[in-house]
This record gives structure tokens, C-alpha cells and sequence, in this order.
């Protein structure tokens, strides 16, 4: 975290994809300062560039102008390897489609990320099951993805996000592919996480009710921030 | 360990994929391992060529005889220690339409011939009897079982080179030194057959088919060579003295396309067994391309994932690779009791064994190498865009 509070800095960010020889802008020029502790929402229609800038928040994709600044690392300049490392221990995902890898259980699952760190394997069991536990799903540790309901999947990615204690949450659509019940359980979750667990949340959505449990909402157009 | 796990689990995910995959690999070592073993059995002679033995022939071909009168002057020439000959006999057994009942009979002299060959081993009292007898034979261990010969049986040939109707009185059953010695042979005595011809075909007496000479070094091969053939340069007799090895070898040649063809079958093989495994490797990869970004995006390196791609490929071909090695023994088993003698010596090979395994290692490491590199240079923004 810098100096000034801030965990997530988005510093005049410029990015385009190129398809066949068509560079499309995604964003231009966008800056974003989020708070250590914040919750914050991303909207915007589709194509507007919000699943982007998530994206280079969680340093799975890199900007071509500008600074991605996370805790204090410029996470631009990191190399493949050292990108991977950070994100292992920074950074917790959460996908609209959940996945889960279908051949693990739960716990499987959940103890994914575990296995990139040196814990002994009691400790690693003692953090699966208090992740699991944490979202509810203390009782379905060894239940494949196909068992579990849509919800619960979702539950179990949150698990799977959170087990490592990274520093930020980024969450691409928690609630786009849930009922109004799920998904109104989710955002419950994520506010727990959010309030109790001091996480600071970056999250992307469509839904109007999902961002009324975040702080701010910040929209997009065209890749270019609206408010 | 997780990688094993999840290996493990990924590689049972299409039970029916995985199955066939890995009955199409086995199905390829087995008749690799078996095309293999032909290619080898082909050369069992060359293979178990004395280092230290030669064969003096007629010069034009193996089938003119060379006089009987050779010997002792073979036998004086510097550096050969012992000359012994032997006769080409031919004839039929029982039907000759039937492969079992064609084996090599040979005309030799019992005392000097199993003197030059020692690996063919005979009871010290079945040698002594089968001396004393002129029409007795002695017959290899694995003829004898093929044919359930015991000592005292009588076997009739209907002579081709030779001839008229001649019997041979089982008198010993010699057993190889190891694997590689041939047992499907027949010999018996060439003054048997030498004095039938003074008989029955005079002018065909005292010809003998090939002499074999024992060398002391090795090293004085070529010499020895040169001096017996030049004896005979000018003669009616001309020779052509060889190693056994090069002598084995001339045999192996006049049948160098069928073996030139199963090599190369053996190769396309290797070329199946790759695209077989490639296939389900690439597809396999190709459905997971999300969850490897995912891997990803939890922090997992290229590492990683390069571990589970090429250890499902490795999985595939070596549970492949040990079923096929399986099933290539009773198969190989199968077939040398089926032509019992067509290939004296058909054994599966050590050198097969560790050739089909290298190649079904070698087909798992190539059949990842696409796949593997694809999805590590994959960027995870494009790999979690992908559809299911």
C-alpha cells in the first residue's frame, strides 16, 4: 500500500487489441486511484473496456501506455515469471463461470493456490477448510463442481480466492451467471469479505443491485471512464 | 504430487478416449516389438557367428561341392587350427507341404564338427553312441520336442539331392549353449551319405559342401583367407573363404527387401503410434485451453503446465508401451511354436524391449510438444475468452 492509502493505482493506462491488421482501443487514457479497503464497482456496457482494466489490475494482461501500480508494485515491469509469483500471492480472482477444474472436489479446488506456497499440509488443510467454511460450504469439501449448485460453485471460487489472504480481490461478473437468490448471496459475501476481512474488491458487473454493495461505482464507455 | 494427481484425473476424464488411445499405442509397440523380433530372429545366424571360425565354399556358389581331398591341405596351412566339412542334404520329411517338417539336414564329421562347434552340446554316451553307428543322427532339442523324437526313433527322409529312401536312427538330442543357438538341425554322418554315393551315384563321392576351419586369432582371418583361396586359385575347385559371420551374412542378404520392408514397417509404426497419441493429446489440450489459463492466473508457471500435458501424453504411452510389450512375448510365443522351424531362433530381444520403450517415451514427448508449447505461450486473457 503507498503512502497515501492507496492500494490500486491506474495511472493513464492506454490499451488496444489488434485483430488481423485492425487495431481496436479498448482504453484511452484511463486513471483510477482505489483505496486500500475499498469496494469498488466497474460498469459500463460491453465491450467498454471494464474486463480490461480488471484485467491488468490482476496483472493477467499488460497495458501498452501507462502504469499498473498494486501495493506499491508497478506490476508492469515484472517479467512472466515474477508476474506469476505476485499474482500467487496478491491477487485473488473470481470468474463469472466459476472455474473450478471438474476433475477436483472442493477442497481440491480450493487448496489450488495453496500448493504454490511452501505450507505444511496440515496448514494447508486447517486454510482450505477455513475458506470453505467461511463461505458456507464447510460440508461439501469433497464434492465434485457437477454436485454443487451454481451458487456453490461460485462460493467455492470465492473460497479458492481468498484461501491465500492476497491482497486484492478482482471479481469479472460474480453474479452474471446466478439466480437472484445466488446471487444476492454472493454480494453478501463479498460485503462480508469486504467489511469484516478489510479486502479491498475490484469488481466488474452489469447488475445494478450488485454495485449497490459496492462504495463506488465507476462507469465506462467506449474506454473512456463517464463518471 | 498434485501435478501426478491431477495428471492422473485428467487422463481418465474421457474414459473411452484414453482407452483406445492407449489400445492403439499398445496394438503399435506389439507389432513393432513383433516386426522387431522378426528383423532379428532373420539374423540370429549372423548374431551367434563364432569370431573365431571361417567357411571355405565353392567360389561360384554354395551349391557346387568341393572335393573331399581339400581337407588335409586346408588343415596345413599356417594359423587354422582344425578343418572340419559338412554336406547339404535336403530331402523330404513326411509332407512337405507342411512347414514343421522342413529343418536342416546336414551331412557331417561327428568328431571334428562338434570339435569346431561348441555350442552345440551332446551327452558324453549319446556322442559315443551316435559314432558308432553309420545311419545314426543326433537332432536339436527343440526339433525333437516339435517332432516328439526320442532316442532309437527312426527317421525317414525321401532324398531330393540325394536321391532315394534314407533312415536315421536317433542316437543323441544336443541342446544349445544359450538362447541364441540354433537347435532345429538334423546332422548326421557324411560317411553314411559319402559311401551311398560311391554306391548309387558314382562320381558324387568324395565332395563335400563346405569345409570349416577353426582359427587360433582372429587377426589372422584375412591371411588364412587368402592363402586357401589362392591355393585353389587356378584350380577346378576355386573357393571362397569367409568369415562365418560374412558367410552367415551372404545368406541374410539374398532376403535383404523383406527385411529392408519390415524395418521401414516398422518405422511407419512409430509414425502411428506418434499421430495416434498426438491426436488425443492435442484434442485433450485443446478442451482444457480455459483451465490452464486459469492454472495461470492462480500463479502456476509454464512449468506447470508443460507437466500436465506432457505427463498425460507419458501416461498414455507408457501404460500403452507396457501393454503392448505384454502382448508382444505370447504373441512372439505364438508364432515360433506355429513355424517352429522357419525362424530357429525367435526370441523377443532385450535390445527390442528397450527399443519399443524408447519409442513409445519418444512418441510421448513429441505428441506433447505441440500442445504443451501452445498452451504455455498462450496469454491468459485469450485462453479464458475460449469456449468449453
Amino acid at each position: 500500500m503507498s503512502q497515501n492509502g492507496t492500494m490500486i493505482k491506474v495511472d493513464h493506462v492506454t490499451k488496444s487489441y489488434r485483430r488481423d491488421s485492425i487495431e481496436i482501443p479498448v482504453l484511452r487514457d484511463i486513471s483510477i486511484d482505489v483505496p486500500a479497503g475499498e469496494f469498488l464497482a466497474l460498469m459500463g456496457p460491453s465491450g467498454s473496456g471494464k474486463t480490461t482494466i480488471l484485467n491488468l489490475i490482476a496483472g493477467i494482461d499488460r497495458p501498452d501506455a501507462g502504469k499498473v501500480i498494486v501495493n506499491g508494485t508497478d506490476i508492469a515491469l515484472l517479467g512472466e515469471s515474477d508476474l506469476a509469483r505476485w499474482r500467487a500471492r496478491h491477487v485473488g480472482f473470481i470468474f463469472q463461470f466459476y472455474n473450478l477444474l471438474p476433475v477436483l472436489t472442493a477442497f481440491e479446488n480450493v487448496e489450488l493456490p495453496l500448493l504454490l506456497t511452501g505450507l505444511p499440509r496440515k496448514e494447508k488443510r486447517e486454510h482450505v477448510e477455513a475458506a470453505l467454511n467461511l463461505v458456507g460450504l464447510g460440508d461439501r469439501i469433497h464434492h465434485y463442481p457437477k454436485q454443487l449448485s451454481g451458487g456453490q460453485e461460485q462460493r467455492v471460487a470465492i473460497a479458492r480466492a481468498i484461501v491465500t489472504d492476497p491482497t486484492i480481490l478482482v471479481a469479472d461478473e460474480p453474479t452474471g451467471d446466478l439466480d437472484k437468490v445466488s446471487a444476492g448471496e454472493i454480494m453478501d459475501l463479498l460485503d462480508r469479505l469486504n467489511k469484516e476481512f478489510k479486502k479491498t474488491i475490484v469488481m466488474v458487473t452489469h447488475d445494478p443491485r450488485a454495485a449497490e454493495k459496492a462504495h463506488k461505482a465507476m462507469h465506462l464507455d467506449k474506454g473512456e471512464l463517464t463518471t | 504430487m498434485f501435478i501426478i494427481k491431477l495428471v492422473l484425473k485428467n487422463s481418465v476424464r474421457h474414459k473411452l478416449r484414453t482407452f483406445l488411445t492407449i489400445l492403439g499405442v499398445a496394438i503399435a509397440v506389439m507389432s513393432f516389438g513383433f516386426m522387431r523380433t522378426i528383423v532379428t530372429a532373420w539374423s540370429a545366424g549372423v548374431q551367434s557367428s563364432s569370431e573365431n571360425r571361417m567357411i571355405t565354399r565353392q567360389a561360384v556358389s554354395f551349391i557346387f561341392p568341393l572335393p573331399y581331398s581339400c581337407l588335409q591341405q586346408i588343415q596345413q596351412i599356417p594359423g587354422v587350427t582344425e578343418v572340419s566339412y559338412a554336406n547339404w542334404f535336403g530331402g523330404v520329411y513326411k509332407d512337405a507341404a507342411d512347414w514343421k517338417n522342413f529343418f536342416p539336414r546336414i551331412a557331417i564329421d561327428p568328431e571334428t564338427y562338434l570339435s569346431v562347434y561348441p555350442e552345440f552340446i551332446l551327452p558324453a554316451d549319446q556322442f559315443a553312441e551316435f559314432k558308432k553307428e553309420r545311419n545314426a543322427c543326433i537332432v536339436g532339442e527343440k526339433l525333437a520336442r516339435e517332432h516328439a523324437f526320442k532316442l532309437g526313433d527312426l527317421i525317414p527322409i525321401e532324398g531330393d539331392i540325394y536321391p532315394g529312401r534314407w533312415e536315421f536312427v536317433v542316437r543323441g538330442i544336443y541342446r544349445g549353449k544359450d538362447q541364441s543357438t540354433d537347435e532345429t538341425q538334423m546332422f548326421f554322418h557324411w560317411d553314411y551319405l559319402n559311401e551311398r554315393m560311391h554306391v548309387e551315384s558314382p562320381g558324387r563321392e568324395g565332395l563335400v559342401g563346405w569345409y570349416i576351419l577353426s582359427v587360433h586369432n582372429a587377426a589372422d582371418m584375412p591371411r588364412v583367407a587368402k592363402a586357401v583361396d589362392d591355393r585353389y586359385q587356378n584350380s577346378r575347385s576355386a573357393t571362397k573363404t569367409e568369415t562365418e559371420r560374412e558367410f552367415q551374412q551372404s545368406f541374410v542378404s539374398m532376403s535383404s527387401a523383406i527385411i529392408n520392408s519390415l524395418e521401414v514397417v516398422s518405422y511407419v509404426i512409430i509414425g502411428i503410434i506418434l499421430l495416434v497419441l498426438a491426436n488425443t493429446i492435442v484434442m485433450a489440450a485443446r478442451e482444457r485451453t480455459k483451465e490452464y489459463a486459469v492454472l495461470k492466473t492462480l500463479g502456476f508457471s509454464a512449468r506447470h503446465i508443460v507437466g500436465l500435458i506432457a505427463g498425460e501424453s507419458m501416461f498414455i504411452a507408457s501404460t500403452g508401451c507396457v501393454i503392448g510389450l505384454g502382448l508382444t512375448f505370447p504373441m512372439a510365443i505364438g508364432f515360433a511354436k506355429a513355424f517352429p522351424t522357419f525362424f530357429p531362433v525367435f526370441n523377443v530381444e532385450t535390445i527390442t524391449i528397450i527399443l519399443a520403450v524408447a519409442v513409445a517415451l519418444f512418441a510421448g514427448v513429441v505428441a506433447a510438444l505441440f500442445p504443451a508449447t501452445r498452451a504455455v505461450r498462450m496469454k491468459i486473457v485469450d485462453g479464458l475468452r475460449s469456449i468449453d
